[in-house]
């Protein structure tokens, strides 16, 4: 069966629909974004080679909207004091694990900031600071890490999924409930987040797939942070970059400095605001690196040069930021201090809520795995808690 | 009283009018496979409803099992009822892991919160001479992923009543159609389904007294089949149609069971750690004192599904069940 296709021009943030609709519709009429043929719009799709930078460059601008700069810069404050906490909070043995976002601040917080209150986040394991950045209290967004329980907070209250932890699987997910608001009707963004290591799976290719042919509003963020586990990028992809992968799905990548927040954030809202236009999903990558080690069981001076850390170190999204805001003139003193007290404030509360011993029942483990437990559950629930009684 | 048209159906038909029916009633039921749309599925088992629907209501999805299980996912965490059609047994494993890491805990992970209204149709087993990776019996690697339901129908009315209510589940279940049985046909009028028993719950197809024979699915008309050629032996073999494998209907079987001391399960998916190791071990449990003989299994051989010109010695057939129920050694 042939596809009917004429090429058209089009803007890149939005096809318009008048295409012809595919042979076999059962319905008249334009067809739905995710029922078009290949696209043939004038958006870029190759990502520039060089990333693109905002921090240091002419386009360094925070006068445009100081609000969103210094949102960004109290956001890295916090993040940068939440990595601390959680990773000391995890020598101390409450937390069972912590896999640090250190370093990659700019990327979590970026993808939580750029997201409208309707839209929904996608995270992977390591990015709890995403989650806190769009508003979830902190201990809640340890639940996983702790231990207490899978998921520490109700995902639909929040618009963020669970954290997932088997690598790439939640990026089809994203796509699917990203497609199924559209269906209903709804203006409804979802972001994924997924490492390098990440897009080496299966699941990674088949959602960009999907997306791509249902041009569903998904924007996609790999951050790149150098390393999955121990194992560095060239070993990952043989590929230019990351967001040359975009290429092969019809979709645009955009590669982008990872550690320049208001670079991230402009690449992010361009990317969600193209899904929301009805123009299809972006892949986004984020050059960063996660300044400790994968997580508390990692030894990570076993692959990695200390020098290569050093120079991450002076690429730190913290003190890039803090350096424009002085530079122009936007960061008060009482600024800065308010976003450190914040920070120690939620520090405070990390740690005392995290110190006390969480209060658990047992019964809970029966209780959720079907909407009515099997009779088979429910005996095995009398035997537990019969078990729990008499030792 | 009124004489109605006697009319019949296959199962086939009978699937397809339940999906066809689940559409029509609840707007957030939405089909998601391989070549469902225009061609109307493999089996034809979709025929004609994206006609009706539309495309985004049968959609025809790239070729890509974890990539449809994976969407249909986000689809159902968004509160839409996603049914997914994998299109031969052995093609469903790439999904799998979306199956078992996410779709079947899904509401465990959420303490409830979000839970997964989603049914994964897989046509499976074998007899039907297909080559390799079309016949697969992979009920037990379901069955043992808790969070899921795992039905299979060996009914006409079974395939509607079941389909509908695996459809309005509000958990996960993966629908298993006997993929030889399509064509089979019962006197079952589609414009008045019979109501048939809730998910979880055991038939007892054929009453008996010498022994109880226990099966689901496709092995169910050779269960009834070697019942029928038992009576010129004296035996009087009762045969349970379990319906659905997960929940397991313990209380049916024991009932059965434990009024004519002998079992024997029969299924074609391979013996070894396979369903019917569980069910003699729930049998042996709960019936002990009142089994005369070991609970035997007549299953399938433990070798992967073999090409189609082998798979008659594979298949469990009459002989093979009667052989079992003769080494239950009845002489009282």
């Amino acid at each position: 069966m042939t596809v009917l296709h004429e090429p058209q021009t089009s803007s890149p943030t939005g096809p318009t629909a008048t295409e012809p609709a595919t042979t076999g519709d059962a319905a008249a009429g334009p067809p739905p974004p995710w029922r078009r043929g290949p696209r043939t719009d004038p958006a870029p799709l190759l990502p520039e080679t060089e990333p693109y930078h905002v921090l240091g460059t002419p386009r360094e601008r925070p006068d445009a909207d100081p609000g969103l700069w210094r949102a960004l810069h109290r956001q890295l404050v916090l993040g940068r004091r939440y990595n601390q906490q959680a990773t000391a909070l995890t020598r101390q043995g409450r937390l069972a694990v912590y896999p640090s976002s250190t370093g990659q601040e700019a990327c979590q917080i970026a993808a939580a900031l750029v997201l409208a209150e309707q839209d929904w986040l996608f995270p992977s394991y390591r990015d709890t600071l995403a989650t806190v950045a769009r508003g979830l209290d902190p201990v809640a967004a340890l639940g996983l890490l702790r231990g207490d329980w899978h998921t520490g907070y109700r995902p639909h209250a929040h618009r963020i999924a669970p954290l997932a932890t088997p690598l790439a699987t939640q990026l089809p997910h994203a796509v699917g409930l990203a497609h199924a608001a559209r269906l209903k009707g709804d203006d409804v963004v979802a972001l994924a987040l997924v490492g390098d290591g990440g897009t080496s799976e299966g699941d990674f290719h088949e959602a960009l797939n999907f997306a791509a042919v249902w041009q569903a509003p998904v924007v996609f963020l790999v951050q790149n942070n150098g390393f999955a586990i121990s194992v560095p990028l060239a070993r990952q992809t043989a590929a230019p970059t990351i967001a040359h992968k975009a290429v092969g799905y019809g979709m645009p990548g955009r590669l982008v400095d990872g550690n320049d927040a208001p670079a991230v954030y402009e690449v992010l809202a361009e990317a969600v605001g193209r899904a929301r236009a009805g123009g299809g999903p972006t892949l986004v990558e984020a050059l960063t690196y996660r300044l400790e080690a994968h997580t508390n069981a990692d030894d990570a001076t076993r692959y990695r040069e200390d020098a290569e850390v050093a120079a991450w170190r002076e690429h730190d999204p913290l003190p890039l930021l803090t350096d424009a805001l002085r530079r122009h003139g936007l960061l008060s003193e009482e600024h800065e201090q308010a976003a450190r007290d914040a920070a120690e404030e939620m520090a405070a509360g990390m740690r005392e809520r995290l110190n006390a011993e969480p209060v658990l029942n047992p019964d809970e483990l029966f209780a959720h795995v079907y909407a009515r437990p099997t009779t088979q559950l429910t005996e095995q629930a009398a035997r537990l808690r019969q078990e729990t009684r008499t030792r | 009283m009124t004489i109605t048209e006697a009319r019949s159906a296959t199962l086939a038909e009978a699937l397809r009018r339940a999906l066809r029916d689940a559409l029509a009633e609840d707007p957030s039921v939405h089909l998601l496979g391989e070549d469902i749309g225009t061609l109307g599925g493999v089996f034809r088992v979709t025929d004609g409803l994206a006609a009706e629907f539309g495309a985004d209501r049968c959609a025809d999805t790239p070729l890509a099992e974890a990539g449809i299980l994976g969407t249909a996912t986000g689809m159902a965490m968004y509160g839409l009822r996603p049914v997914v059609e994998m299109q031969f047994d052995a093609f469903a494993y790439p999904a799998f892991e979306q199956l078992v890491s996410h779709v079947a805990r899904m509401r465990n992970r959420t303490r409830g919160a979000m839970p997964m209204p989603l049914t994964i149709r897989i046509p499976y087993g074998g007899g039907i001479g297909g080559v390799e990776h079309h016949s697969d019996s992979s009920e037990a690697y379901y069955m043992a992923t808790p969070g899921l339901h795992v039905v299979t129908p060996a009914t006409v009315a079974d395939a509607y009543g079941l389909l509908r209510q695996a459809i309005a589940s509000d958990d996960p279940v993966v629908f298993l159609e006997p993929k030889r049985m399509y064509w089979s046909k019962d006197a079952v009028d589609l414009d008045a389904p019979p109501q048939v028993p809730p998910l979880g719950r055991a038939v007892v197809r054929r009453p008996g007294t010498s022994a109880t024979l226990i099966t689901y699915g496709p092995s169910l008309p050779l269960c009834l089949a070697a019942a029928e050629e038992a009576r010129a032996r004296g035996w009087d073999l009762g045969v349970v149609d379990l319906r659905t494998l997960v929940p397991f209907d313990d209380a049916t079987v024991c009932a059965e069971v434990r009024r004519t001391g002998r079992a024997v399960v029969v299924h074609e998916a391979t013996g070894f750690a396979g369903p019917g190791a569980e069910i003699a071990a729930r049998i042996t449990e709960r019936c002990f004192h009142h089994l005369a003989a070991p609970v035997l299994r007549v299953t399938g051989h433990d070798i992967p599904y073999p090409p189609p010109l082998l798979e008659r010695h594979h298949l469990p057939d009459t002989a093979r069940i009667l052989d079992a129920v003769a080494r239950l050694q009845w002489e009282e």
